[in-house]
């Protein structure tokens, strides 16, 4: 992929990220970077856009300095840079001047004021007293017979983390705020110094249900920095591994949308399908979340003949099952009934905030990095991206099941076409402080993984966008005119991660 | 397997009556715990059939069970919905993050286990183990439950044998 860089002062930033998004870039996400090991005063953001269909990145970057960590905010015209830029006040304390609302996100109201733990003079380890007195602050909606119903961040269910704020008029909700990063580890700063070998093995514990597109992102960054060209085999068993891991994800994913609605037939046949995939995974990788297949330069282990047979003869009876299950699913008028009009993200929003996967696509928002910046073996193969234009729980629920039968599809060509050959090719040494970029469709939409090295094939900085960080803005504003009871449902159907969210 | 599941559900019997109540925790997990602690419930392990359940409230828990490292930001509701437990309580750390910290370890915004703030009565390694592994990971838990006392007095747990992954 090229990557145009685009170097201005602080002053122009918002003019020249205009100019991008004016010639059709695609905003992905802001990466902010403490570079005063490499001499530079010293801190630096990079907006980093895609031209999609053309295989093109660029990045507009410039170096904010320490005597006046401040730049204009590009929130103002950009708004799904909001988050980035508050990321990176939180962490690194550079200011961006304008920006609509500036409070605590990563790091909790508990986090002491003026501390800053991605500076490069913060030791890893170095903890800090929480702060009870200061109370999380968050706009309200007030008037007579309006209530608040505060929920998590430990739920009921065996689910992730995240806290939020409904304030009702009897059972409709009028505004919802959601406080998430409740499970930020560090994971970016723990990376830093780490080998560029090790840190594959952290890249795979960002998330767990999308640990091979982290994994691809990850290596296809390094590769891009050491211009290394991956063995044609290890190209097609990394779509094979991807896509089995969009499978078990997607199919796994219509079960739970029935949770949503306590509907038993949906959420046994759904989780049944899944763990038979996850065998399958297994079978294949040994490992039920496909960790450890993905190396740099290739993959970690070739796949026989009789392991793509089994894959064959597996995903046609799970493909039949999927099929009948979702008929059977789709023909009850009353689950028909609640997932219509639920939660809708209408197609403007869903644009203006730059959404990824198949939530953006059940919103008619087409975009898809396997076609528009394509990697591994996905240029070589045929696929259509579906899209729906509803945008509600029901389009979602559907987007999955055509994207699972896309996938099946691919899988077929991959085993059919599957060339013979290598599977993994040395990387190399690379060159420090540059850095790479690389960007993967996971199953809930696009990862973006940034790496810069430092000395000796180590990580000076890695900074990881999933698709759950660019979907979660846009959930609490689909929220609001539906019931409470809807809102399990609501956040199912968007099925965003909380732990690649935080890291 | 089947040994696990006849031993664990004749403790069960002679421990709680008929059921075992668990309250889930996350405290700061990559979802991969999670998924696998979900998957005890479906149709294949399907642990209900053993008189086990995941409830809602911690004051229902006969155990908790706790996936993650423990985060800063976690770690107050970790410490309050441990309290709400009765005694005796029991923890079973789930995957090399609770464990141990896993891959992240001891930052600025992780503590790196559990049994740095609470007594673990058994750690599941794994990353994530698997569910054969939970469920032997609790039936060792109830097999040890005599041991604890209220308030527990806390001592060596010891870790499951089916290390998986
Ligand atoms: S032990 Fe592994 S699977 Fe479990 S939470 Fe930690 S990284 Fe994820």
């Amino acid at each position: 992929m090229k990557t145009t860089r685009v170097i201005v002062g602080p002053q122009e930033l918002l003019n020249a990220c205009c100019t991008v998004i004016n010639d059709h870039g695609r905003f992905i996400t802001m990466v902010a970077s403490d570079e005063c090991g490499m001499g530079i005063d010293r801190f630096v953001v990079r907006y980093i856009f895609a031209h999609d269909g053309k295989s093109m990145l660029t990045v507009v970057e410039s170096v904010v300095p320490e005597s006046d960590p401040t730049y204009p905010s590009v929130s103002s015209m950009i708004p799904a840079a909001s988050w980035a830029e508050r990321e990176a006040h939180d962490l690194f304390g550079i200011f961006p001047i304008g920006h609509p609302d500036l409070r605590p996100l990563v790091l909790h109201e508990h986090w002491p004021e003026g501390v800053y733990p991605l500076r490069k003079d913060y030791a890893l380890t170095e903890k800090q007293e929480q702060d009870f007195s200061r109370s999380w602050s968050y706009p309200k909606v007030e008037g007579e017979g309006v209530f608040e119903v505060p929920v998590g961040p430990i739920h009921a269910g065996v689910i992730e983390p995240g806290h939020f704020r409904f304030q009702v008029m009897g059972d409709s909700v009028l505004h919802l705020e959601a406080k998430l990063f409740y499970t930020h580890r560090g994971i970016e700063k723990r990376s830093e110094g780490m080998p560029v070998e090790k840190g594959l093995y952290l890249a795979e514990r960002i998330c767990g249900v999308c640990s091979v597109s982290h994994a691809l992102s990850y290596v296809q960054a390094i590769e891009n920095i050491s211009g290394t060209e991956v063995p044609e085999r290890a190209t097609f068993l990394r779509v094979l591994f991807a896509e089995m891991e969009r499978l078990y994800n997607h199919v796994g994913d219509i079960g739970n949308m029935c949770a949503g609605i306590g509907y038993a037939y949906g959420i046994n046949h759904g989780a049944r399908l899944k763990e038979q995939l996850m065998q399958m995974n297994d079978f294949v990788i040994g490992h039920r979340f496909l960790r450890g297949s993905i190396a740099l330069g290739g993959i970690t282990e070739n796949i026989t003949e009789e392991k793509l047979m089994f894959i064959e003869v597996t995903l046609q009876q799970v493909q039949k099952d999927l099929n009948e299950i979702v008929g059977q699913i789709l023909s009850h008028d009353t689950v028909v009934n609640r997932f219509s009009n639920a939660g809708v993200l209408s197609e403007q929003i869903a644009r203006e905030l730059f959404t990824v996967g198949p939530t953006a696509r059940a919103s008619n928002y087409d975009v898809d990095v396997r076609r528009d910046l394509p990697y591994a073996a996905y240029s070589q193969l045929a696929f259509d991206v579906p899209t729906l234009t509803q945008g509600d729980v029901l389009a979602r629920f559907k987007q999955r099941f055509l994207e699972a039968r896309q996938s099946f599809q691919i899988i077929e060509q991959v085993i059919k076409n599957m060339p013979k050959g290598d599977i993994c090719v040395p990387i190399g040494d690379l060159h420090p402080y540059s850095f790479g970029i690389g960007i993967t469709e996971s199953p809930r939409g696009e990862n973006l993984h940034f790496v810069m090295t430092g000395e000796n094939n180590t990580i000076y900085r890695y900074r990881v966008r999933s698709a759950p960080y660019a979907n979660w803005p846009a959930v609490p504003l689909c929220v609001p005119g539906n019931i409470i009871p809807d809102f399990p449902l609501i956040n199912k159907s968007f099925e965003l991660c909380y732990a690649c969210c935080d890291r | 397997m089947i040994e696990i599941e006849e031993k664990l559900s004749s403790r069960i019997k002679q421990c709680f009556g008929r059921s075992l109540h668990i309250r889930h925790v996350d405290s700061g997990s990559c979802n991969g715990c999670e998924f696998e602690t979900t998957a005890l419930m479906n149709p294949v392990y399907d642990i209900q059939r053993f008189g086990i359940d995941f409830v809602a409230s911690p004051r229902h828990a006969d155990m908790l069970l706790v996936t993650g490292g423990v985060t800063r930001n976690l770690e107050e509701a970790l410490r309050k919905t441990y309290e709400a437990v009765a005694h005796p309580k029991m923890l079973v750390a789930i995957g090399a993050c609770a464990c141990v910290g896993g891959m992240i370890g001891s930052t600025y915004a992780n503590l790196g286990g559990v049994d740095k703030i609470f007594p673990v009565s058994v750690y599941v390694p794994g990353c994530p183990p698997r569910p054969q592994a939970i469920l032997e990971g609790i039936l060792h838990a109830i097999e040890r439950s005599h041991e604890l006392e209220s308030p527990r007095k806390g001592n060596g747990a010891y870790a499951t044998g089916t290390s998986n992954v």
